[in-house]
């Protein structure tokens, strides 16, 4: 059986993979004069890495959905899809890859980390991450998901000479490799119960249960009634399909360090260099919320009832411990790390009421189910009155995605930028403070005023306060998802919870402009390696104050 | 109206110009807020009043159509006299600052004048912006713009306690506002539309949906106001503030909770508001009474004016809970009033800090009056303004609260109201009491019993942003020389309240007016301007030890003095002053621009 290949449809993670194989032949081949080929083996990174860019941009531009190894003889079952969807979340990683990218020539240009080995692994990163949002079948989803965690966990050590270094790869590692085993197991699980891989099949075979009791639903009133004093209803019935996606949704939270799956983050996020923890927080998060949403918004979005509470749940608790975390750091990564565990939980919190709103149409199938103005979904208008089950299935397939969901990705694209600007300005900070404790940012302000104005525009926008409108905007997207989705209470921890965060975020800030203490001058001037990383900033900020100004560069391309 | 809102933000940006990177840019922030001030003034001018409830100069431009949010701007009766209000409030502040750093002129750059003009311009454009939206969600993110810049401005300029009370004052509000974006979603996600103007032409929520709406927003306005279980951020906040963050956060900031009262939750949310306004109106009653009390109580003279504030807030929310006509112009009414008044309060408190390097009215002493007669005067006057007496602006926003409260909306418990009415009324004895204790205790009485403290350390009293605190003990003064000295300012004393009652007429003449009265004062003070600048050149950073020693060696004939009003101070003083005799004396003025819009807002069905 020969399969046809769209190499257009994959010529993203094509180009990166190359360029990874180039490296690393680079490396081995270029004249061993330590600077230069420093310098040519992160531009071929970059150039990659733009091209790649260049072609998704292309491609969203043509706006045609490519897809590609499909099953033979059936059409609507493929493995590679670029949608709509997989676009924003490619681009993302790129433009956030460029920009670690960036940092890393940086972070090379110490001499003590081998240069060729560091790219190949950064590449194949970028590779998975690209990968991962086009995959629409379990199997490539889970491989997609390993080829970005298994290099980090390499690029996490890759500083040999660290400690610390060594730690946080260990601890990363033995996390990773637990919650793939947990997601492999789930993923069986399913594979088991339907059949299927794949995830629009793996949607109907989850399917039938109901579509016989709701396709004729005139006549079956009784039948309904009858599923409902059961319990039956709202999910399958079926105890292993429930644990099974229990178990991957567990296995997503490792990944993007929701509780009670956090517990890595602040050691690795601290020991790890700083642009692969600009790597983990961005593009490793995105690839996992990515993995997330596909799963549970395609293939598992009749089980929705079993993972909506599960989902609010874990966001209430991920918002609220990360901000609790972040208050007493005295690092400036390590603040960084949990709270980007925080924002973590806010990008959760709409899936949550993407779920509820699956579950109120289901609920609509009973004949005793309330219209009540909240359960009126927001795409199905003024249909206010009994929808079939097998509609609403109709309505989401023909959607591709909800509004909520909408407002996981606006944020996480919002929250990319911003928290790829904090980084960046730690990053250049960093070089100088070898400690990188937040009482270093001291004066700033008047040190190089630039840098601090960054770090602090990036700052009030993670907080979500005006003049940082990104974040602000971002906040009022998930906000207003939760409060028509009626979830009041998760939107009242999610209000606390911007109160908390916006305690320590300040009080950075303010330590960017209150004066340094007088005589101290632990300053280790090493200025090598500032371009790319002012460069970084430039870019970081470039986006952010553009998302302030014109969110309808974000908000227009989800809608 | 777009160029209103843009001038002071383009000021702030002008100001990141590299070109002003080294140099001190005196003038600057002056000639960017009278800009905006001119600005008001021509839509002052350009205003129909015949239709004050219509919007005027309306902008609409659709801003980010994913979230429905449009750059919708207008104006109406309601917002017209707070626009100006702050367009004065700050330009006054800027005269205030422009003037000290003239007088002051050492180390400016230390404290940097350019990122605190910055920060005033980014407030002014946030306090603008709030009340000239008519877009909810554009609403929301003017109210939350002024919050980083008060906070910048009570933790850098502020005294020794900033950094605790400027986190407890943007904590605070940003928990309100918060909630106040719930609220706000809720209405949208039930309607379906953030115009606020539609909104208020049409009810389409239910009532209960109303009723938690209402509580959201309440909550969230009602921090900031502040009502009275929500208010505890306000006092440290205004004790730490420098002058003129302590005037802008009482003249303005707090009145952009009241007017999101009046302009969202009262009129989108009928049925909420008469559902909770019992509520309301008790905890404004209560608000009252206790920021009577806890005046009583104070020592400090600016936390004193902050729980005043108090006080008054719970008038004007009271007003607003009677959902009458009446009440609701006594709300907006005694909201411009007591911008006017307690700003007027906090610069003299502030500038009274200064001179004596407390605040605290048992280390003041007595005897204001006879060592400083035009700070003495003028706080007297304040004061007596804002515990409502008749003929002055304080008086008709209480006694209209209290009058609206006497008749309540059809739908509301009379008798409730009328305990509110008596409660109210003896809270305005309270005031009444304590600013005359106050008054007692600070203005009258003899001179130098208590010798003034050492200047406390606040970065106001750092050389440079502020007059060096030219404190000399006043029991080492000869009794004669300090008395020849009240008869030479004794004459320019009678004259003030002349000037200020009897020519209401166009602004910019009576500040000519003033500034030459001032010069005139300033010269008949020759001698001690001479050891003001002796003192400041003496290193003035304790001026309580050096300089009281070398000027007694020195010169013995002229005993350290303290300055009286310098006439930067009189420049910023006397409009308010001006304002307050004449909305006062003729209140229709400013009832005449709300009512239509108030009968409107609450005549739709």
């Amino acid at each position: 059986m020969i399969q046809s290949i769209d190499y257009w449809a994959i010529a993203a993670p094509l180009i990166l993979a190359l360029t990874s194989g180039l490296v690393l032949v680079l490396d081995v081949f270029l004249p061993n004069r330590a600077g230069a080929s420093r310098t040519v083996l992160g531009l071929v990174s970059l150039v990659g890495v733009l091209a790649a860019l260049g072609v998704v941009v292309a491609q969203a531009v043509r706006g045609d959905e490519l897809r590609t190894f499909c099953v033979p003889g059936d059409a609507a079952s493929c493995s590679f899809v670029m949608d709509s969807f997989t676009e924003i979340f490619a681009g993302l990683t790129l433009v956030a890859g460029a920009v670690v990218v960036l940092l890393s020539m940086a972070e090379l240009a110490g001499g003590r980390i081998p240069v060729g080995e560091w790219y190949f692994l950064l590449l194949a990163t970028l590779t998975g991450a690209v990968l991962l949002p086009a995959a629409r079948d379990l199997v490539m989803l889970v491989v997609a998901l390993e080829l970005v965690s298994l290099p980090v966990f390499a690029l996490t050590a890759l500083r040999r000479y660290d400690g610390r270094a060594s730690e946080a790869s260990l601890k990363l590692f033995v996390v990773s490799v637990v919650s793939t085993a947990v997601m492999l197991f789930g993923v069986s699980l399913l594979y088991g119960m339907t059949g299927a891989v794949h995830l629009d099949r793996l949607a109907a075979a989850l399917r039938p249960t109901y579509s016989s009791s709701s396709t004729s639903y005139g006549g079956s009133a009784m039948l309904v009634q009858q599923a409902e004093s059961t319990g039956a209803v709202l999910h399958n019935g079926s105890a292993v399909v429930t644990v099974g996606v229990v178990l991957v949704v567990a296995g997503f939270a490792f990944k993007v360090a929701a509780v009670p799956f956090h517990f890595w983050a602040g050691d690795v996020y601290e020991g790890a260099p700083v642009p692969v923890a600009a790597l983990l927080s961005v593009i490793s998060k995105a690839a996992g919320f990515a993995g997330l949403i596909l799963v549970l918004s395609r293939a598992l979005f009749s089980e929705a009832a079993t993972w909506t509470p599960l989902v609010a749940i874990i966001a209430a608790l991920t918002m609220t411990v990360g901000n609790v975390l972040a208050l007493r750091q005295r690092h400036a990564v390590r603040m960084l790390a949990w709270s980007s565990v925080a924002q973590s939980g806010y990008i959760l919190a709409p899936l949550a009421v993407h779920m509820d709103v699956v579950a109120l149409m289901n609920a609509m199938i009973g004949p005793a189910a309330v219209s009540s103005p909240e359960a009126a979904p927001a795409e199905t208008g003024s249909a206010a009155s009994v929808i079939s089950k097998s509609q609403a299935i109709e309505l989401s397939g023909d959607f591709g995605m909800p509004w909520a969901v909408n407002a996981s990705i606006a944020y996480l694209v919002f929250y990319a930028a911003m928290n790829l600007l904090a980084f960046a300005v730690v990053m250049l900070i960093s070089r100088r403070h070898a400690r990188n404790q937040l009482d270093d940012y001291r004066g700033l302000a008047y040190r190089s005023p630039r840098a601090a104005i960054s770090l602090a525009f990036a700052l009030i926008c993670l907080a979500g306060l005006p003049p940082g409108l990104a974040g602000l905007f971002a906040k009022v997207v998930v906000f207003r998802e939760i409060v028509a989705g009626g979830l009041g209470w998760l939107a009242i921890v999610m209000a606390v919870n911007t109160v908390i965060g916006l305690y320590y975020y300040l009080a950075w800030t303010a330590r960017l402009f209150t004066p340094a203490p007088a005589g101290e001058s632990r300053t280790v001037t090493e200025e090598r390696g500032r371009t790319p990383v002012i460069i970084a900033i430039g870019a970081a900020l470039l986006l952010t104050v553009a998302f302030s100004v014109v969110p309808q560069l974000v908000l227009g391309t989800l809608a | 109206m777009v160029v209103l809102v843009a001038l002071p933000l383009v000021g702030a940006a002008g100001l990141m110009a590299p070109a002003f990177a080294g140099r001190v840019p005196r003038g600057y922030g002056l000639a960017v807020s009278g800009a905006t001030l001119a600005v008001a003034v021509v839509l002052l001018a350009g205003f129909d009043y015949s239709a004050p409830e219509r919007m005027q100069f309306e902008t609409d431009v659709p801003w980010i159509p994913g979230l429905d949010l449009r750059f919708h701007l207008g104006l109406d009766g309601i917002s017209l006299p707070l626009i100006v209000l702050t367009a004065l409030l700050s330009f006054l502040c800027f005269g205030y600052l422009a003037g000290r750093s003239s007088q002051g002129g050492i180390r400016l750059e230390a404290l940097r004048p350019r990122a605190l003009v910055f920060t005033l311009l980014v407030l002014e454009f946030g306090m603008i912006g709030t009340f000239v939206a008519l877009d909810l969600l554009l609403f929301f993110v003017f109210f939350e713009v002024v919050l980083i810049p008060m906070y910048f401005v009570i933790a850098i300029w502020g005294g020794t306690q900033r950094r605790a009370a400027a986190i407890k004052f943007i904590l605070y509000t940003l928990l309100g506002s918060a909630v106040l974006l719930l609220g706000l979603l809720l209405i949208w996600s039930q309607t379906g539309t953030l115009d606020m103007v539609a909104l208020a032409q049409s009810h389409p929520m239910s009532r209960a949906t109303q009723i938690i709406a209402f509580i959201a927003i309440g909550l969230g306005l009602a921090v900031k106001t502040p009502m009275w279980p929500l208010h505890t951020w306000l006092p440290d906040a205004h004790t730490e503030a420098p002058t003129v963050g302590s005037v802008l956060l009482a003249g303005v900031l707090l009145k952009m909770g009241t007017y999101g009262f009046a302009r969202i939750a009262i009129p989108i949310l009928p049925e909420g508001a008469a559902t909770i306004a019992p509520w309301l109106g008790a905890f404004a009653v209560v608000g009252i009474v206790y920021g009577a009390l806890a005046c009583l109580a104070q020592q400090d003279l600016k936390r004193m004016i902050a729980y005043s504030s108090v006080g008054h807030m719970g008038f004007i929310l009271l007003g607003f809970a009677t959902l009458t006509p009446v009440g609701i112009n006594a709300a907006l009414f005694g909201n411009v009033a007591h911008g006017l008044i307690t700003g007027l309060l906090f610069f003299i408190a502030g500038a009274i800090k200064e001179r004596y390097g407390t605040a605290d009215m048992t280390r003041l002493g007595g005897g204001m009056l006879g060592r400083l007669p035009y700070v003495g005067s003028l706080l007297t006057f304040a004061c007596i303004a804002s515990l409502g007496l008749p003929g002055l602006a304080g008086f008709w926003g209480e006694m209209l609260a209290l009058q609206g409260a006497f008749q309540p909306a059809a739908i509301l418990s009379r008798p409730l109201f009328l305990v509110f009415m008596t409660i109210g009324g003896l809270g305005a004895v309270l005031t009444a009491a304590y600013f005359l204790l106050m008054l007692s205790r600070i203005t009258h009485g003899h001179p130098g019993t208590t010798p003034p403290g050492p200047p406390v350390e606040t970065a106001e009293g750092i050389p440079g942003l502020t007059e060096p605190v030219a404190a000399g003990t006043a029991t080492a003064e000869d009794p004669l020389l300090l008395s020849t000295a009240n008869v030479v300012r004794g004459e320019a004393t009678g004259e003030e309240p002349f000037v200020d009652a009897l020519v209401p007429s166009p602004m910019d003449d009576t500040l000519g007016q003033s500034a030459a009265l001032a010069r005139r004062n300033a010269a008949g003070d020759e001698s001690s301007d001479l050891i003001r600048e002796s003192d400041s050149a003496a290193g003035p950073k304790h001026p309580a030890t050096t300089p009281q020693t070398a000027a007694g060696l020195e010169d013995p004939a002229t005993a350290p003095q303290l300055t009286d009003v310098m006439p930067s101070e009189l420049a910023a003083w006397v409009p308010l002053v001006v304002l307050t005799v004449l909305f006062g004396l003729w209140p229709s003025a400013l009832l005449g621009l709300t009512d239509p819009v108030v009968q409107s807002l609450l005549g739709a069905p």
